[in-house]
C-alpha cells in the first residue's frame, strides 16, 4: 500500500525547470533511496513534500499525496500540522540544524507540547526514552546542554531522536551522513536503519551515495536534471540497472571491497545522452 | 574568563578611560580661546580686579598645577564651584541628569519598538510591497539627523496640529510633589498620572526625534540579520515540525538574530546620548546637554568638565552593560 504517492511534479525556478514530470511512491515502512549528483533535484522532492522549498521555487503541476491528504491542494496551516503530525525531517547538517541559543531538551520536545499537545511531562519522558534508544549517555544531562556543547555526532544522534520523537510515518532524511566525519557516517547509518526497523516508519533516504543505498534501501529513484531516470528495487538495480546513465554511476561507485582501484568517472557520453533526453523531455512539454 | 573577572577588567578600563577623558577635555578648554573671567567683569575693569578673580578660580596657576588640584578635588568628590551659578558642580550636573536618563531612554524604549516592529514586519512581509516600503522609510529616516527631525516634528506637531507640548520639561502651573529629579518614574510611583500625561506630552517630540535614526538602524540591521537566520537549517526544521511564520520567526530567529543589534544598540545609545545636547536645547529640555550649551557659551570651566566627566561616565557604563547583556543572552559567551 502506498501512503506517499508524488505524482507527475513539475517546478520552475523562473524559467528554468528543476523537477520534470516527477512520480514516485512510497510504501510504509518502505527505504526509498533518492539518488542523484547534486543539482539532479533530489533534496528539491524532500523539500517539496515537507512544504519548506524556497520561496523562488514554483511548483507548476502534480499531485503530493500523503496518507490521502493531497498535500499542495491544502491550506498553508493546515498542511503544516498534517507534515508536522505525520513526517520529519533528518537534515544534512547537524552543526547548523539545533537553533544554538536553546537547550537541546525543548528543541526535542517542542513539536509534541506545541503541536500536538502532549504534557510537559510526558513530551519530557518521551525525549528520555529516545534519547535512550539513539544510544546518547547521560541524557537528562544532554537535555540541559546547548548544542555547541556537543560533538557533531552527538547532534545527529539528538536529531534523529527528534525526527522519530511524534512517531511520524514518513521520516525523510537529506544526505544525513554527508557532513559528518567518515568514522561517525558508519554509526549514525546503523542507527537510521535501526530506528527505522524499530518504528516501522517509512524512510525517503536523500543520498549521492550508491554504497549508503545499497546498506539500508530496499528501492531506489535515479535522477538527473531533475527527471526520474530509473525507479526500481534496491537488488535488481545492483544486479543490472536499467538506464545507461544509472549503470554509468553504479560503475563510478568507488567500491569498499576494492579501495585501490582507481576511480572511473561517468562517462561523456553518457551524460551526452542524458542531456538529450531531458532536451527532448522539454521540447515536448514546450519548457524551451 | 569568569564573569567577575571581565567586570574588573572592564571597571579598570573604565577608569582609565575617564581619567583620559579628563586630561584632555581640562587642558582643551584652557587653550581653546574665550576666558571665563572676561565675561564676568563688567567693562573696564583694571589689571587688579583681573588678577583678584584670577586667583579666587585658581586660574593664575598653570595648567598641569590647576589640573592636579581639580582632580584631587574630583576623587574627594569635589567637582569644584560653578562660575556662573557660583554652585558646587556636583549638585548642578546631578539635578539636571535624572532629565537627559529620563528622555535618553525613552527615546531608546521609542526607537526599540519602532525599529523592533518594522524588522519583525519587514521579516514576515520579505518580497512583497511592505517591505519595499520599509526600506524605504528607513533610508529617509536615516538620511535626516536627529535635530532636523527635531524641527520636522515641532512644525507637524507644534505648528500644523499642536497637540504636544514644544518646548520644556513639565508645565510651569504644575505642582510637583516629587522627592528625587526623576519626575516620570516617580510619577508612576506616586500614581499621578496627571503629570505622568504632562511630562509624555513634553517628552513626545523630543524623544522621537532622538529615536527616529536610531529605529531606523535597528529596522535595517535587525531585519537583515533575520533574513538570513529564516534560511539556517533550525528554522527550516521548525518549519517541519508545524510551526507557523509568526513563531519561527519570533521563537526560532530573533534570539539569534538580535544579538549583532544589540551591539549596535549600545554603541548607537551613546550616539543617542550626545544628540541629547542639541535635542533638549532645541526644545528648551532642562536637561544636561541643554547645560551644557550654557556652561560651554559661558566659558564654564569647572562645569564643562563636570559635565564632560558624567557624560563619559554614562558612556562606559552603557558599553559595561551592552557587554554583560550581550554575555547573559548568548549562551556560548556564556561558557568560553
Amino acid at each position: 500500500m502506498s501512503f506517499l504517492t508524488i505524482e507527475n511534479l513539475s517546478a520552475f525556478v523562473g524559467p528554468a525547470p528543476i523537477l520534470r514530470d516527477v512520480s514516485l511512491t512510497v510504501t510504509a515502512g518502505e527505504v526509498r533511496g533518492l539518488v542523484g549528483e547534486s543539482g539532479a533535484g533530489k533534496s528539491m522532492i524532500g523539500k517539496a513534500v515537507l512544504g519548506t522549498l524556497p520561496p523562488a521555487v514554483r511548483v507548476a503541476s502534480g499531485r503530493i499525496v500523503l496518507e490521502g491528504e493531497d498535500l499542495l491542494a491544502m491550506r498553508p496551516r493546515d498542511r503544516r500540522r498534517v507534515i508536522g503530525a505525520r513526517a520529519a525531517l533528518i537534515p544534512q547538517d547537524p552543526l547548523t540544524a539545533l537553533n544554538p541559543s536553546r537547550r537541546v531538551g525543548p528543541q526535542i520536545t517542542n513539536r509534541l507540547v506545541d503541536i500536538l499537545g502532549w504534557t510537559r511531562h510526558d513530551a519530557q519522558v518521551r525525549a528520555l526514552e529516545l534519547l535512550d534508544e539513539v544510544h546518547i549517555p547521560e541524557p537528562e544531562r544532554v537535555m540541559r546542554a546547548y548544542p555547541h556543547e556537543l560533538s557533531g555526532g552527538m547532534r545527529q544522534r539528538i536529531l534523529i531522536a527528534s525526527a522519530f520523537a511524534a512517531e511520524p510515518r514518513l521520516i525523510i532524511a537529506d544526505e544525513p551522513t554527508t557532513a559528518l566525519d567518515v568514522t561517525v557516517q558508519k554509526q549514525i547509518l546503523r542507527l537510521i536503519r535501526e530506528m527505522q526497523a524499530r518504528h516501522g516508519t517509512a524512510l525517503l533516504f536523500v543520498t549521492h551515495d550508491l554504497g549508503v543505498v545499497s546498506k539500508i534501501c530496499q528501492s531506489l529513484t535515479v535522477l538527473y536534471g531533475g527527471k526520474v531516470l530509473e525507479d526500481t528495487r534496491v537488488g535488481d538495480f545492483f544486479a543490472g540497472p536499467t538506464h545507461p546513465y544509472s549503470a554509468a554511476l553504479l560503475a563510478a561507485t568507488p567500491k569498499y571491497t576494492d579501495p585501490d582501484a582507481s576511480l572511473t568517472p561517468v562517462p561523456e557520453a553518457v551524460i551526452d545522452g542524458v542531456r538529450a533526453e531531458i532536451e527532448a523531455f522539454d521540447r515536448m512539454h514546450g519548457h524551451v | 574568563m569568569t564573569l567577575i573577572r571581565r567586570i574588573l577588567l572592564r571597571l579598570l578600563t573604565m577608569a582609565i578611560t575617564l581619567f583620559g577623558v579628563a586630561v584632555i577635555v581640562f587642558f582643551v578648554i584652557r587653550v581653546v580661546p574665550g576666558n571665563p573671567i572676561a565675561m564676568m567683569l563688567p567693562p573696564g575693569a583694571g589689571e587688579e580686579d583681573i588678577a583678584r578673580l584670577k586667583a579666587l578660580y585658581g586660574l593664575d596657576k598653570t595648567i598641569p598645577e590647576q589640573f592636579v588640584i581639580w582632580l584631587s578635588g574630583v576623587l574627594h568628590g569635589d567637582f569644584g564651584t560653578s562660575i556662573t551659578t557660583r554652585q558646587p558642580v556636583l549638585g548642578l550636573v546631578l539635578s539636571r541628569l535624572p532629565a537627559t536618563i529620563e528622555l535618553s531612554v525613552m527615546a531608546l524604549v521609542v526607537a526599540v519598538i519602532i525599529g523592533g516592529a518594522l524588522a519583525l514586519t519587514g521579516t514576515r512581509r520579505r518580497g512583497t510591497r511592505t517591505e519595499g516600503a520599509i526600506d524605504v522609510a528607513n533610508g529617509m529616516a536615516l538620511s535626516v539627523p536627529d535635530f532636523l527631525w527635531g524641527l520636522v516634528l515641532i512644525l507637524l506637531f507644534g505648528v500644523l496640529w499642536p497637540v504636544f507640548h514644544i518646548s520644556g520639561r513639565v508645565s510651569p502651573a504644575l505642582d510637583l510633589p516629587f522627592s528625587t529629579n526623576f519626575y516620570l518614574f516617580e510619577s508612576v510611583l506616586r500614581l499621578r498620572f496627571d503629570i505622568w500625561a504632562d511630562l509624555v506630552s513634553h517628552m513626545f517630540m523630543p524623544s522621537l526625534a532622538l529615536a527616529i535614526p536610531l529605529a531606523a538602524i535597528i529596522a535595517q540591521l535587525l531585519k537583515q540579520s533575520l533574513k538570513e537566520t529564516m534560511n539556517l537549517d533550525y528554522v527550516t526544521l521548525a518549519r517541519t515540525k508545524g510551526y507557523g511564520e509568526n513563531h519561527v520567526i519570533t521563537r526560532e530567529a530573533l534570539p539569534n538574530a538580535v544579538l549583532p543589534t544589540l551591539t549596535l544598540i549600545g554603541v548607537q545609545f551613546t550616539f543617542l546620548i550626545g544628540g541629547t545636547v542639541i535635542i533638549e536645547r532645541l526644545f528648551s529640555y532642562e536637561g544636561l546637554g541643554n547645560m551644557a550649551i550654557d556652561a560651554v557659551i559661558n566659558r564654564d570651566l569647572p562645569l564643562i568638565q563636570g559635565i564632560v566627566i558624567l557624560f563619559a561616565l554614562i558612556f562606559t557604563v552603557v558599553n559595561l552593560v551592552v557587554d554583560l547583556t550581550y554575555a547573559a543572552l548568548n549562551p556560548r559567551l556564556r561558557h568560553g
